[in-house]
């Protein structure tokens, strides 16, 4: 372990795993709001049950909350997928395994970013649907 | 095998309730995407959610996502404050009984349903 002296070369800078360090940190606290909120809304202020479609299009008739759950989806993906990939870093050292499960993750990812921002962007309520909010019994 | 003490195992937590939420999430991601299939699909997929099994199962993903955020803000204060270092074992005590705290109240609102105990809100079905 290198302990710091106060002279000689500097420890490398920037790159990739900083950018990671700083991401982790900076959407984990942006995450601290919009995660903990989320759960409030739908378990505490609404019960599970009543969390119906016709809720949803209630939510999503205003554009806020569409985006409002892009934001979150975001950055919990990449928070979590982030996380994800340090975590196989430790733990595969196989450098061909490696190379393919980090590549399937990345694939992962993008394909669920793609699937959770189709969802936000292209859902309308069918006919009818505004109406009053009835819970699952 | 490595004998660390607190700081270790609250690593360890960290890793594991992080892995947990995004499980999750995964599932999550598409159970909502079923919207795109009209009222009946998507509500008979969240009347799953409404069932005793996976309020319970819900709890755990509560009480994760509390501790995660709560040891998150911990480790920022261990990186950048100063004192961080110094006080890490106090605010891990912090992070515990603050994640009850919040959990409790939380697991009360999930599991009432089930009992049939009063909740404030007006809309609660089971």
């Amino acid at each position: 372990m290198r302990i710091s002296t106060g002279h000689g070369t500097r420890p490398p800078s920037g790159g990739v795993e900083t950018f990671s360090w700083y991401f982790f940190r900076i959407s984990g606290v942006a995450l601290l709001f919009l995660a903990i909120l989320h759960l409030l809304i739908m378990h505490v202020t609404t019960d599970v049950a009543c969390t119906t479609y016709q809720f949803v299009a209630l939510r999503y008739s205003n554009p806020f909350w569409r985006l409002y759950d892009w934001v979150l989806l975001t950055l919990a993906l990449l928070h979590g997928m982030n996380g994800l990939r340090v975590v196989i870093d430790d733990y595969v050292r196989a450098r061909g395994f490696r190379f393919f499960i980090q590549s399937t993750l990345g694939a992962l990812t993008l394909v669920l970013f793609m699937l959770g921002t189709i969802t936000l962007i292209t859902f309308q309520p069918v006919a009818g649907a505004l109406s009053t909010t009835h819970c699952i019994k | 095998m490595y004998r660390g003490q607190l700081g270790m195992w609250s690593w360890l937590l960290h890793r594991i309730t992080g892995l947990g939420v995004l499980l999750f999430l995964l599932v999550h991601i598409v159970d909502i995407s079923l919207l795109g299939f009209g009222p009946t699909v998507y509500n008979e997929a969240i009347a799953l959610f409404g069932t005793p099994v996976v309020r319970v199962i819900s709890l755990g993903l509560i009480a994760a996502v509390f501790y995660h955020a709560f040891n998150g803000v911990r480790i920022i204060l261990i990186d950048f404050w100063p004192k961080g270092v110094r006080y890490q074992r106090a605010m891990f005590g912090i992070v515990i009984v603050f994640t009850v705290l919040c959990f409790l109240p939380m697991a009360y609102y999930v599991i009432a349903p089930v009992f049939h105990l009063p909740t404030n809100t007006t809309a609660v079905g089971m």
